[in-house]
């Protein structure tokens, strides 16, 4: 009797095993068919090394800017700055970016902090381009974080937002305006 | 005692159950099983199966038959990537509608704004596909193009006079040293007034070697070989052993001029054409070549001006058999053979008998040892004709009805497409006995193996293109569409894995691998190669010159905006020419350009090239123009104005962007 209950539970036991080992490796099948062949990757992602580079592309490139890029890498946007655009970008240099009171930096780079990062990133784009010509004193520019700044000629250059511009360089998709100063939005200020 | 007993009937239950659940829930078919099953579907459509972000194995060329175009799909997906405008115009690039393309399309009868497309055929290197060039003929008015694979565009056209009906076309040499291109209707020679019964005496029947340069690909007529006016149907070279040799079928041997599908199928035995073209060159060397009259165009695009150019030739060397020993000879192949296709080895020559069951296949050696014997049946015009007897190698007995075109495989198969019985036949090269067949449920023209007309195929799959595809797809009224089908030829049986849509009529199609392709790829003109007359390659370059009532408007584009954008002092009656210049130097960043009223097309403008577009506004007002291909956020505002005053009108021409002052 002992030994029947035994061999109950044993086949039992084994019918469960092989009707959820069944399930589960269907699971499985429809994961592997699907799962890791999928393989998603963004217009940043695309290796052209011949047409002219982007304003991502221009930024990695630039030993002034490696915050920038840190920064743009920590909130997600390099896809953003590979669109066809246009965009002009304000780009605060590295110097710029040590003006920013001690551990401002280190906070926005922390995962919990990212939208925020992505807000005040995008308050340094304009939808357009913008040549340091076409910004004329006075004028309200919208940016992609949706503020209004605004734009001062001063006899010793163009200031967007109290940052100076302090040389140009053409993307394929828009304008870096290289600023001296990092632009934060007016409710984190 | 009772108990024990239903545990006992319980536990083998569950055993039952669980055993069930075994080979019914996850158990794999062995095999046997037909298409229809439902793992096996699955199965196929894992392989064919390509995940967003993966790239296709394979580049597929289709003709695209009456559409006069070329189709690029990708293999396994069956996907849809290019249409690549060859013979017909092309409204959506603005091809044969723009001033630089119209070249393209002009012959010794002008303009031609549509042809049939039939046989792609991509150049090879050492009788592999090289991924340079891909040719194909134009059917109704005789043509051959060349299409850039780096950049898919049709870069030159080369019309074959004496000719009528390109149909045995393009298929080249195995270093594309030529493309070949035979009349499939007889013709007089010259061409001229005479009564159609005089067939057998004022016809002839040409066949063209065309030369490729192997460094720009540039083609031109090298000589043309005066045959009697059988129909030449289609054409291979040889490869390996029988290179410097083309084979072409013929039909209506008979010489009938109506109601052919009687009378050109009375003798049990067409030709096949075998054209030593080695020889060939050796007797132009030696001048005995006839030069005679025959007007042609050849035609050129430049990647430097961006513009093609038309030339009307007006002679071409022709050679005579009777004159030439040597020069061609003649293979009886039984049923009025269509295709002629050669195994990768260069020894077997396939008739593919399309009134018959049965495939004849010559052998090269036994060609040649019965020419060495002069082992003659007769002699045609000048031409000996070999005894069937002593060129056969072996017959592929009742493979199926109707045979018409062979491919081959990397491992000693060939496949056949069988059009009345509708399937795939596969044999074995040497013992031709059949191992395999697959029915296509319609009626099969051509098949396609990557590479399976060259000397290393790359033989992973089979596309089979299917006719008369009634009631395969959502119904779309009394046309339907034709059909591809996708097949693994991997193992021994060949297994049906997709099907999918083509454009026109795909008569036939050339595969590469994609690896042959992609390194050449051209993602924009560089701007300071621009070469174009009328360019303008940065803004401070744009402006609008008048030269009477011709109007050249030197115009710009990049993102988001035209320069200039308001143009006025325009006249009724003005021919205005757009020639506008991408100044972008970004991969896959065109521009459009569509201004109202104009009796043409769209301008879509490459990155670094100029495209001109003619607009003769016949009415005053003021009319908007703008960018037709989405290129950016601000692609809605890429817009501009024209002001069109009447003739008389005193208004000054003036152009402009943005607020600065107007340039006059």
């Amino acid at each position: 009797m002992k030994q029947q209950l035994s061999l109950f539970l044993v086949l039992g036991i084994a019918s469960v095993w092989f009707l959820t080992a069944c399930q589960s490796d269907k699971g499985d099948e429809r994961a592997a068919a699907t799962a890791p062949t999928v393989r998603m990757k963004g217009q940043s992602a695309v290796i052209d090394p011949d047409s002219k580079p982007n304003i991502l592309q221009i930024a990695l490139n630039s030993p002034d800017h490696t915050t920038l890029v840190e920064a743009v890498k920590a909130a997600q946007l390099e896809d953003v700055l590979t669109n066809a655009g246009p965009l002009t970008v304000f780009a605060p240099t590295n110097e710029a970016f040590a003006q920013l009171p001690q551990g401002t930096l280190e906070e926005l780079l922390k995962p919990e902090n990212k939208q925020t990062l992505a807000r005040i990133i995008k308050f340094h784009a304009a939808p357009g381009k913008f040549s340091e010509q076409m910004l004329r004193d006075g004028m309200d520019l919208f940016m992609a974080s949706g503020h209004y700044v605004k734009v001062e000629k001063k006899p010793d250059g163009t200031y967007v937002h109290g940052a100076k511009i302090l040389s140009t360089v053409e993307a394929s998709n828009g304008l870096i305006h290289v600023v001296d100063k990092v632009m934060l939005p007016p409710e984190l200020q | 005692m009772r108990n024990l007993t239903i545990i006992r009937s319980l536990a083998w239950l569950a055993l039952w159950g669980g055993g069930m659940a075994l080979l019914s829930g996850c158990g794999q078919p062995n095999g046997s099983g037909t298409a229809a099953g439902g793992a096996l579907r699955s199965r196929a459509a894992e392989k064919v199966y390509v995940a967003p972000g993966e790239k296709d194995e394979f580049y597929a060329f289709m003709s695209g038959g009456f559409s006069g175009q070329v189709s690029v799909h990708g293999l396994p997906s069956g996907r849809l990537f290019k249409i690549i405008p060859v013979f017909s115009v092309d409204a959506e690039k603005g091809y044969g509608f723009n001033e630089e393309t119209k070249a393209m399309l002009n012959t010794s009868h002008g303009f031609i704004p549509w042809d049939d497309s039939h046989h792609p055929e991509l150049s090879q290197t050492n009788g592999e596909t090289d991924g340079r060039w891909l040719f194909i003929n134009a059917n109704n008015t005789p043509r051959i193009a060349r299409i850039d694979l780096s950049t898919f565009e049709t870069v030159e056209i080369v019309e074959i006079p004496n000719s009528g009906g390109n149909h045995s076309s393009p298929f080249t040499t195995e270093n594309t040293e030529y493309v070949v291109a035979g009349t499939r209707f007889g013709v007089p020679y010259p061409q001229q007034d005479v009564p159609i019964s005089s067939y057998a005496e004022k016809f002839k029947g040409m066949l063209t070697y065309v030369k490729v340069d192997p460094e720009t690909g540039h083609m031109d007529i090298a000589f043309q070989i005066l045959l009697p006016a059988f129909d030449y149907d289609l054409a291979h070279s040889g490869k390996g052993k029988s290179h410097g040799w083309t084979f072409f079928t013929s039909y209506n041997t008979e010489q009938k001029y109506s109601l052919l599908e009687v009378a050109a199928s009375q003798r049990d035995k067409d030709f096949i054409a075998a054209v030593n073209w080695k020889k060939a060159e050796e007797y132009l060397a030696q001048g005995k070549y006839h030069e005679v009259p025959a007007r042609y165009a050849v035609n050129r695009y430049s990647d430097e001006t961006h513009m093609a150019t038309s030339t009307i030739k007006e002679k071409v060397k022709v050679l005579i058999p009777e004159e030439c020993p040597g020069l061609v000879y003649f293979l009886p192949t039984p049923k009025s053979p269509h295709g002629v296709d050669v195994d990768p080895t260069g020894e077997y020559i396939i008739g593919n008998g399309k009134l018959s069951a049965d495939l004849t296949v010559h052998s090269f050696t036994k060609m040649m040892q019965a020419i060495q014997n002069e082992s003659f049946e007769t002699v045609i015009e000048g031409i000996p004709v070999l005894k069937y007897e002593d060129v056969v190698a072996g017959v592929v007995k009742e493979a199926g009805l109707g045979p018409l075109h062979t491919e081959f495989d990397d491992r000693g198969y060939g496949y056949t497409s069988f059009f009345i019985s509708s399937e795939v036949v596969k044999w074995k090269v040497g013992t031709w006995e059949v191992v395999d067949r697959a029915p296509t449920f319609y009626s099969i023209g051509h098949l396609m193996i990557p590479g399976g007309d060259t000397r290393k195929p790359q033989g992973k799959y089979l596309v089979a293109l299917n006719k008369i595809t009634k009631d395969r797809y959502l119904p779309t009224g009394p046309e339907l569409c034709h059909a591809a089908q996708l097949y693994d030829i991997s193992g021994d049986k060949m297994e049906l894995l997709l099907d999918f849509p083509t454009l026109g009529e795909p008569h036939y199609a050339q595969g590469i691998s994609a690896d042959r392709i992609i390194p050449r790829q051209k993602k924009f003109f560089k701007l300071e190669e621009n070469a174009h007359p009328y360019s303008a390659k940065g803004e401070k370059e744009t402006r609008v010159e008048r030269k009477g009532d011709e109007v050249h408007v030197y115009m710009t584009t990049i993102r988001s905006h035209f320069a200039p954008d308001n143009i006025e002092g325009i006249k009724v009656g003005d021919k205005v020419y757009f020639h506008v210049t991408n100044l972008e130097q970004d991969w896959d960043v065109p521009h459009g350009f569509a201004i109202m009223g104009a009796n043409n097309a769209e301008l879509l403008v490459m990155p670094g090239q100029t495209e001109t577009l003619l607009w003769e506004p016949k009415a005053e007002g003021v009319y908007p123009f703008y960018c037709t291909d989405f290129c950016s956020a601000l692609h809605q505002e890429m817009q501009g104005y024209v002001r069109v005053s009447p003739r008389n009108a005193d208004v000054a021409l003036k152009w402009w962007l943005g607020e600065e002052e107007p340039v006059q």
